[in-house]
């Protein structure tokens, strides 16, 4: 009776889930392009490619150039957001409700959307920037600036997820804790830095740990605002490129796959190692 | 840590109010209205300003001076994006594999978790951990050998090759198996004194009383379907097959220089407000869905 309501979804997740990664490491053995029907193997030849070449260095630096940026910015605004948004003015839930909007918008159309913005000739923000006196940077044709565009957008897409979930963190602090600190002098800064910041440890780390992992997963705003990853490419989207974009090396892609799978599965374990010992309970 | 993101409504728990001094009134404005206009306006000008741009002429798009209204609200890039792309046909397809993927997924994820609370069987935390652990797997590293194994069966250009791959559901289940255990054990057991077999069981009782659960799981995955992108992209190369997403995607390498803005905006239009339309009036069921995933046991 179980099986027979549990039944479909475990063979799906089975066969779309648990067999890709299986296969994945088997075809990260193969020097071999989509399509082919022959392919020959290499062993860790793949690997050994990698990590030899300028491509890991380069790769792996994006990819934390891009996690850390996104991460940090998308925490440090969305707690400042939190934090006006716990005021409870007036207005606060349309607030929140714009704010959170973006993340439930297609990755593809909000990148398209900044694209036109940030367009040096005919975009908003150059006219702007030209209204200032100033020039428009070049975002499309500097792969650092590419790089710092998709940051912002993404930040941009994913600071209302944070502002929501560290909004909820902040409504279980204890007013009575805060009002006592009050009475024995502590200014608006120290009680932040004192109180409110360490009560709110437990919704820092879950949110550091899952936009750690949403921000290795990003691939909608590169594909479409930086097609070629021009200084845009990270562990994810070179596993792409190079199966999808014409390089032709879908083992090669695979094993980078494989790679970024492992830094996921180490970063998730820590989480739980970590989540039981370091963070401050209530 | 408990029910971290249960509710993040405002307006809730016990609030001190302090005598309405010039000073705190002034606190007040600095540190809550003008972030939270700052913040309202920084998200929501960039999509104005698309839905202006979607009706702007070519002469108003490409000019170094910031035009912010459109001289008229005749619908001509839509018309020009249409004509590119088939949009009407791209919009059907985007709507098939939501509404068929996103309803599979719930009922699918019904059946699981109630499998998982209701039924006895021996590894049932086995079970639950291995469906959970899905959650941690991307779409993107599974990618390359499900291209493999869909291609290899014909499922190029199809519906079912566009939803099959997707449909295995972690999350809806997660949450399900969550809402299912909160439900009073005694109306089951009356439901089983009864004579009822699981199957009425379920559709009697148990999916009755948890249709609001269940419609923010439909909600969050059909969010999630409308929106899915890699997926799409490497299994569609037909235009009458593509998602909205995918399609836009082939505007945008189509349609190329300044003037092509207004066109790209017009279709970026109809992937967006759709979504909009539906977060604005099913806002806070969307937004419980989302940020449940912090809720930990």
């Amino acid at each position: 009776m179980f099986l027979a309501f549990a039944a479909p979804n475990i063979l799906l997740i089975a066969a779309f889930s648990y067999r890709p990664l299986i296969s994945n490491i088997y075809y990260s053995t193969l020097n071999w392009t989509l399509g082919a029907p022959t392919a020959k193997k290499v062993g860790f030849g793949n690997y050994v490619d990698f990590f030899t070449s300028p491509d890991a260095g380069r790769i792996l630096g994006t990819t934390a150039v891009f996690s850390v940026a996104t991460v940090g910015g998308s925490m440090a605004l969305g707690l400042m957001i939190a934090l006006a948004l716990n005021r409870r003015v007036k207005g606060a839930g349309l607030a929140r409700a714009a704010v959170f909007s973006p993340f439930v918008l297609s990755g593809v159309g909000v990148g398209l959307v900044w694209l036109f913005i940030f367009d040096p000739t005919v975009g908003a923000l150059g006219s702007i920037l030209r209204g200032l006196g100033a020039s428009s940077p070049q975002w499309f044709n500097d792969p650092t600036l590419s790089l710092v565009m998709v940051i912002i957008v993404y930040v941009w897409k994913n600071m209302g997820y944070a502002a929501v979930i560290y909004l909820a963190g902040l409504q279980s602090v204890s007013p009575d804790v805060l009002e006592a600190a009050s009475i024995d002098g502590a200014g608006s800064t120290r009680k932040f830095f004192a109180i409110t910041l360490p009560l709110l440890g437990p919704t820092t780390f879950f949110l550091l740990v899952t936009s750690i992992l949403n921000s290795l997963q990003a691939f909608d705003l590169i594909r479409i605002m930086t097609p070629l990853g021009q200084g845009t490419t990270t562990l994810i989207y070179d596993a792409y490129l190079q199966a999808f974009g014409g390089y032709n090396r879908a083992g090669y892609s695979a094993a980078v796959s494989t790679i970024l799978f492992a830094l996921l599965v180490v970063l998730t374990l820590l989480q739980l190692t970590f989540l039981e010992r370091r963070v401050h309970y209530r | 840590m408990s029910a971290v993101a249960q509710d993040a409504g405002l307006g809730r728990g016990p609030s001190r109010q302090r005598p309405l001094s010039a000073r705190n009134l002034a606190t007040t404005v600095a540190t809550g209205y003008v972030p939270l206009v700052l913040a309202t306006l920084v998200v929501v000008l960039p999509l104005l300003w698309m839905v202006f741009s979607s009706f702007k002429s070519p002469s108003e798009l490409v000019t170094q001076d910031l035009v912010v209204f459109p001289h008229s609200l005749a619908p001509t890039n839509y018309h020009d994006a249409a004509r590119t792309v088939p949009f009407p046909r791209l919009f059907l397809n985007s709507a098939i594999v939501t509404l068929v993927g996103a309803g599979l997924k719930v009922v699918l994820a019904i059946f699981t978790a109630y499998a998982l609370v209701f039924v006895r069987f021996p590894f049932k935390r086995v079970v639950f951990g291995a469906i959970l652990v899905t959650l941690m797997v991307p779409p993107q590293v599974s990618l390359l050998p499900n291209y493999v194994l869909i291609s290899g069966l014909g499922g190029n250009d199809t519906y079912w090759g566009l939803i099959l791959p997707g449909l295995g559901t972690g999350f809806g289940t997660f949450l399900l198996r969550q809402q299912f255990m909160q439900l009073p054990g005694s109306t089951i057991e009356a439901a089983e004194i009864d004579g009822a077999g699981h199957w009425r069981r379920l559709w009697r009782v148990v999916v009755p009383i948890s249709l609001p659960s269940i419609a923010t799981v439909a909600l969050v995955n059909i969010v999630f379907e409308w929106n899915d992108y890699l997926w799409p992209l490497v299994i569609v190369s037909e235009p009458r097959m593509m998602t909205l997403p995918v399609g836009l995607t082939l505007l945008r390498n189509s349609e190329s220089g300044a003037a092509s803005y207004g066109i790209l905006m017009a279709g970026t239009v109809c992937v967006l407000v759709p979504v909009l339309v539906v977060f604005a009036t099913l806002q806070r069921h969307i937004v419980t869905g989302l940020t449940q995933g912090a809720v930990k046991d």
